[in-house]
């Protein structure tokens, strides 16, 4: 029931993001493709004449819905809106998801999976990027081990030293908490939390416009209170995006 | 003698009218014949004038004090992000079948990918072997619950449409979906993979409604052997692209 009160919360909140000021493009190309839906595999329906102009509604990914002078509604990719001009006739310029975006960008995010000193690892990280080479960046996630599950949070530096490489291979240094449940089985269960601090070294490959993907290696030490402090391996790799 | 005095005096008035077209009156144009004035327009006297002007003065560039207008260009709204609810039933490997709700968040990063954070819950009912041994109880009403969420990375594919009558056309496509999560079950967390694929349809650009099935594997050893256990889920879902 808690979902479905949800989903009726949100719905006018979508109809709430009608009307504002629309941009208003000029087609300079011979025609302008209009899809019926936001994909290069919807079929075209519609065309604009050169000259003709169209309002922007609003955009899905790499693709507009624009209406026509005739109130005719339809899907124009970036590409092809890359033919339009602005009303004072400069041409339209859309920062989109290329290798330029993913040399420079200002957030990213993206989901990891890998192995932290044993148990298996599941990540979410977002980063903010500072200038082209620094971010800051905060992973939170969960291991998942045969003696203990637990949770980790770090936050810390992220230095990219070839951020136009489509392969760019980076060093990253921060601190972080530590939350450790082990089994009930084990003879004492405490839940215990720790600081720790992590230096690691990694690499990001561009795929596909806003996506790439990332592994890394970190050495993370956990200041804890026993005399010695205890050093975990972690490695990890996923899926990205940049915006 | 009256003959002679008219002879004067049209003398006189004559001498009189010469004398004043040679004088400069203040009403008069400088430089200009009255006559000529007299069977100009207004906009030939101008032209005139400016052609002079021209004659005497070297041209100059006039700057124009004029500013550009500037276009204010709207911003575009962004539509990537999808919020839903789904509802449906989870075959808990052991267990019999339960009912399943679930949320789900998903980023469109292109046309074709986009990534997916979901969690859902089921609770779980009695083992076949507690059924049969009667008063037997393995869990807890608490480690019965079946918690889960994932982060998963999706795929879109086969792009279309679907008719409805003559006059209604909504569109339709098919995803791919894998990932991984954890899930909270018979008082352990347990590492689990999920996939599935499902199929939507947008009846208007910012509702989607979703049928999808999945697996949620993980490796357990709660029922004797450490082994894989699959859970399929099957669900009816909308969301809503903000």
């Amino acid at each position: 029931m808690r979902p479905l009160a949800l989903l009726l919360l949100i719905l006018p909140l979508a109809c709430l993001a009608a009307g504002h000021e629309l941009l208003q493009l000029f087609v300079t190309a011979p025609y302008l493709e209009l899809h019926t839906g936001p994909g290069r595999g919807f079929p075209v329906t519609q065309v604009v004449a050169r000259g003709d102009s169209v309002d922007v509604l609003f955009r899905r990914t790499d693709w507009f819905k624009v209406r026509t002078e005739r109130g005719v509604e339809g899907w124009a990719s970036e590409r092809d809106l890359g033919n339009t001009t602005l009303a004072d006739g400069s041409p339209f310029i859309f920062e989109h998801g290329d290798r330029n975006g993913f040399r420079s960008h200002r957030w990213e995010g993206g989901i990891l999976a890998g192995d932290y000193a044993g148990a298996t690892l599941v990540e979410g990280f977002l980063a903010r990027s500072l200038t082209d080479n620094l971010k800051v960046e905060l992973q939170v996630g969960q291991f998942l081990g045969d003696l203990s599950n637990g949770y980790v949070a770090d936050l810390g530096l992220n230095h990219v030293f070839m951020p136009e490489w489509r392969f760019s291979p980076f060093v990253t240094l921060g601190t972080g908490l530590e939350h450790t449940e082990p089994k009930a089985t084990l003879v004492v269960p405490l839940n215990r939390t720790y600081q720790t601090a992590y230096a690691g070294i990694g690499a990001r490959f561009y795929l596909t416009r806003r996506l790439f993907m990332r592994a890394e290696y970190r050495n993370h030490t956990v200041f804890t209170k026993s005399d010695s402090n205890e050093v975990k391996p972690e490695w990890k790799v996923g899926f990205a995006f940049f915006y | 003698m009256e003959s002679r005095i008219r002879v004067l005096l049209l003398a006189a008035v004559a001498t009189l009218t010469s004398a004043c077209a040679s004088l400069h009156w203040p009403f008069h144009r400088h430089g200009q014949p009255a006559s000529a004035a007299a069977g100009q327009t207004a906009d030939e006297a101008a032209d005139a004038s400016a052609a002079a002007a021209d004659a005497a003065a070297p041209p100059t560039v006039i700057e124009p004090q004029v500013e550009r207008r500037k276009i204010k260009v709207p911003k575009i709204r962004s539509h990537n992000i999808e919020l839903g609810a789904y509802f449906g039933e989870l075959s808990i490997e052991s267990y019999t079948a339960a009912p399943l709700t679930g949320l789900k968040f998903d980023y469109h990063i292109t046309e074709d990918f986009f990534f997916e954070a979901s969690a859902g819950r089921a609770t779980a009912g009695k083992t076949s072997y507690e059924t049969l041994g009667g008063n037997v109880q393995l869990l807890t009403d608490a480690e019965r619950r079946f918690t889960y969420y994932n982060l998963s990375l999706g795929y879109n594919f086969l792009p279309g449409e679907v008719f409805l009558g003559r006059n209604l056309a909504m569109t339709s496509g098919f995803y791919l979906l894998g990932g991984m999560g954890s899930t909270k079950f018979e008082g352990d967390q347990k590492f689990t993979v999920n996939f599935g694929a499902g199929f939507q349809v947008l009846p208007t650009d910012w509702l989607a409604i979703h049928i999808e099935a999945q697996d949620l594997v993980f490796k357990s050893d709660f029922l004797g052997t450490n082994r894989l256990r699959n859970n399929l889920a099957a669900n009816l879902g909308a969301s809503v692209f903000f």
